[in-house]
């Protein structure tokens, strides 16, 4: 494609709004009870993130990675990848940032502060609303609740809890955001192509999210 | 001077442009406008039937059923193209579905495209094209975007020679790299052209139109409608009280005839999957078509809105 850069985005978008909505609500039955699951993952991670035992950091990281895992398989390979080419490179990111969690978890990179810093405080908020309030989205915009986008089944709230556990640990791991602050990119990118209401959600969340790690990195400096 | 039978047709053909417009033999009164390819003159409906974003619906049924819907419609209002490409997501294999559903309808016209970086992969890719619509073969494939032109190129003239193809083509949209493609379409026997043209992105008439009717190539119009964004901009607006003189009822009607009536554009493959909207679509292929003057008049009038 020459001088792809100069095509809008809505231009290069091969699926209409609807088709991208029922995407969701085809993929919620076709993985049906993975939801129970991944919801008491998250539960689990909540849980960890108030509670802080030592071993809070490598379970939190596991779990984590699990839901990327099969993020990338079951939702941009299998239900994805068919409508949208770029999917596939999707798939290969998120599987890319599971096994970067899972080395993480097994280094011990990722730790908790013992007392209950802001941040923390702040990641456990943003994990919670994740978890309970922005599935609620597409509902409260008129779509069905069969197309509700849950944690560790679809990506952005997956994204959006993982970013909050990462800027909730004790030290940044640069390593571990570069893939979920581009997703923000890519999903608010698409959003907005399709004129979604939601839009601006994730991309606000991806630059609030780099702010505050540079800040954190910057103070440690 | 030896006269060809390609040059012959294609005299034919611009002999009065709307005059050699004729019916399909076999339909009743309601079927559409043709004009026959310069090519060959085998007559083609001045409606085809896209598919970019509107049959990508993936694996979902429901969807899947009303794109066949909208298929077994254009078939029965006398349609014939129909195109795609490897760039569509799963179109094609939702094409193959309601071709199937239809029992493989024998007036189809299967367009498609070869779209990939690499030379060699081009049959490959046709092959596996020609899978998802589940057809022996191809009316007419087309270079997509350019990509790789020349590599493909060679396999599409190879196929044709070889009696696997019937017409071979290049594609362009939104008004992209048009000195490339004019030189394309110079220097190389194309039987079909396809690019972006519609009563607003008009810069087509100035020398690629020219050059195909010169040539002798068949132009496929897409985007007639920008991907949708017309028919809503003008959606709030009153057709003009001489719409009735060119038998338009509708915007949609208004934008596709306007296409159809230039002399060098073949056919418009407006996408939809609402069958009411495909009627709407096809009953552009009708008589009236407007002449100059009537089609300079439409361009005024939308400027102007």
């Amino acid at each position: 494609m020459s001088a792809w850069w100069t095509y809008r985005l809505s231009d290069i978008l091969p699926f209409s709004p609807q088709t991208y909505y029922r995407l969701f609500e085809l993929h919620n039955p076709a993985v049906w009870p993975a939801q129970l699951l991944a919801f008491a993952a998250g539960l689990a991670i909540l849980a960890l993130l108030i509670s802080r035992p030592p071993w809070a950091g490598r379970t939190i990281a596991l779990l984590l990675a699990a839901t990327w895992a099969f993020v990338a398989w079951s939702y941009f390979h299998v239900r994805y990848a068919p409508l949208n080419w770029a999917a596939v490179y999707s798939a290969y990111a998120f599987a890319a940032e599971a096994l970067l969690l899972v080395l993480s978890g097994a280094l011990g990179r990722i730790t908790f502060a013992t007392p209950w810093p802001l941040a923390a405080k702040t990641g456990s908020g943003i994990v919670l609303f994740a978890l309970f309030l922005q599935p609620l989205i597409g509902p409260l915009f008129g779509r069905s609740w069969s197309g509700v986008e849950l944690f560790g089944i679809a990506p952005d709230p997956t994204v959006l809890a993982t970013l909050a556990v990462l800027l909730a640990a004790e030290r940044m791991r640069w390593e571990l955001l570069a893939i979920p602050l581009t997703w923000c990119a890519v999903t608010g990118a698409t959003l907005w192509a399709m004129s979604s209401p939601e839009a601006l959600l994730m991309p606000a969340t991806g630059l609030l999210s780099l702010a505050l790690a540079l800040s954190r990195s910057l103070r440690k400096a | 001077m030896t006269l060809s039978r390609r040059s012959l047709l294609a005299s034919l053909a611009a002999l009065g442009g709307s005059v050699l417009l004729g019916r399909r033999a076999g339909f009743a009164q309601a079927a559409p406008l043709t004009k026959p390819m310069p090519s060959s003159g085998e007559a083609l409906p001045l409606i085809g039937l896209g598919s970019w974003i509107t049959f990508n619906v993936g694996e979902d049924p429901v969807a899947r059923d009303a794109c066949a819907e909208v298929m077994g419609a254009f078939v029965a209002e006398g349609g014939r193209m129909i195109d795609s490409s490897p760039m569509y997501g799963s179109a094609q294999e939702v094409i193959g579905y309601g071709l199937a559903k239809l029992g493989h309808p024998p007036a189809l016209f299967a367009a498609d495209k070869v779209w990939i970086g690499s030379g060699d992969e081009g049959l490959a890719q046709i092959e596996e094209s020609r899978a998802h619509w589940g057809i022996p073969r191809f009316d007419l494939l087309q270079v997509h975007n350019l990509l790789a032109w020349e590599e493909h190129l060679e396999t599409l003239f190879a196929m044709k020679a070889a009696g696997k193809l019937r017409y071979v083509g290049i594609t362009t949209s939104h008004g992209r790299r048009h000195k490339e493609f004019e030189a394309i379409m110079r220097e190389h026997p194309l039987d079909f052209v396809q690019l972006t043209y519609n009563i607003v992105d008009r810069e087509v008439e100035q020398r690629l139109l020219p050059l195909a009717h010169e040539k002798a190539i068949a132009v496929i119009a897409n985007r007639p409608f920008q991907q949708g964004a017309l028919i809503r901009d003008l959606q709030g607006q009153a057709l003009p009280s001489w719409a009735a003189e060119i038998g338009t009822r509708n915007w949609a009607e208004f934008l596709l005839k306007f296409i159809v009536s230039h002399q060098a554009v073949t056919c418009a493959i407006p996408a939809t999957s609402k069958v009411a909207h495909m009627r709407e679509n096809m009953a552009a292929a009708r008589d009236p078509l407007p002449d100059e003057a009537m089609r300079r008049r439409m361009i005024a009038y939308v400027e102007e809105i």
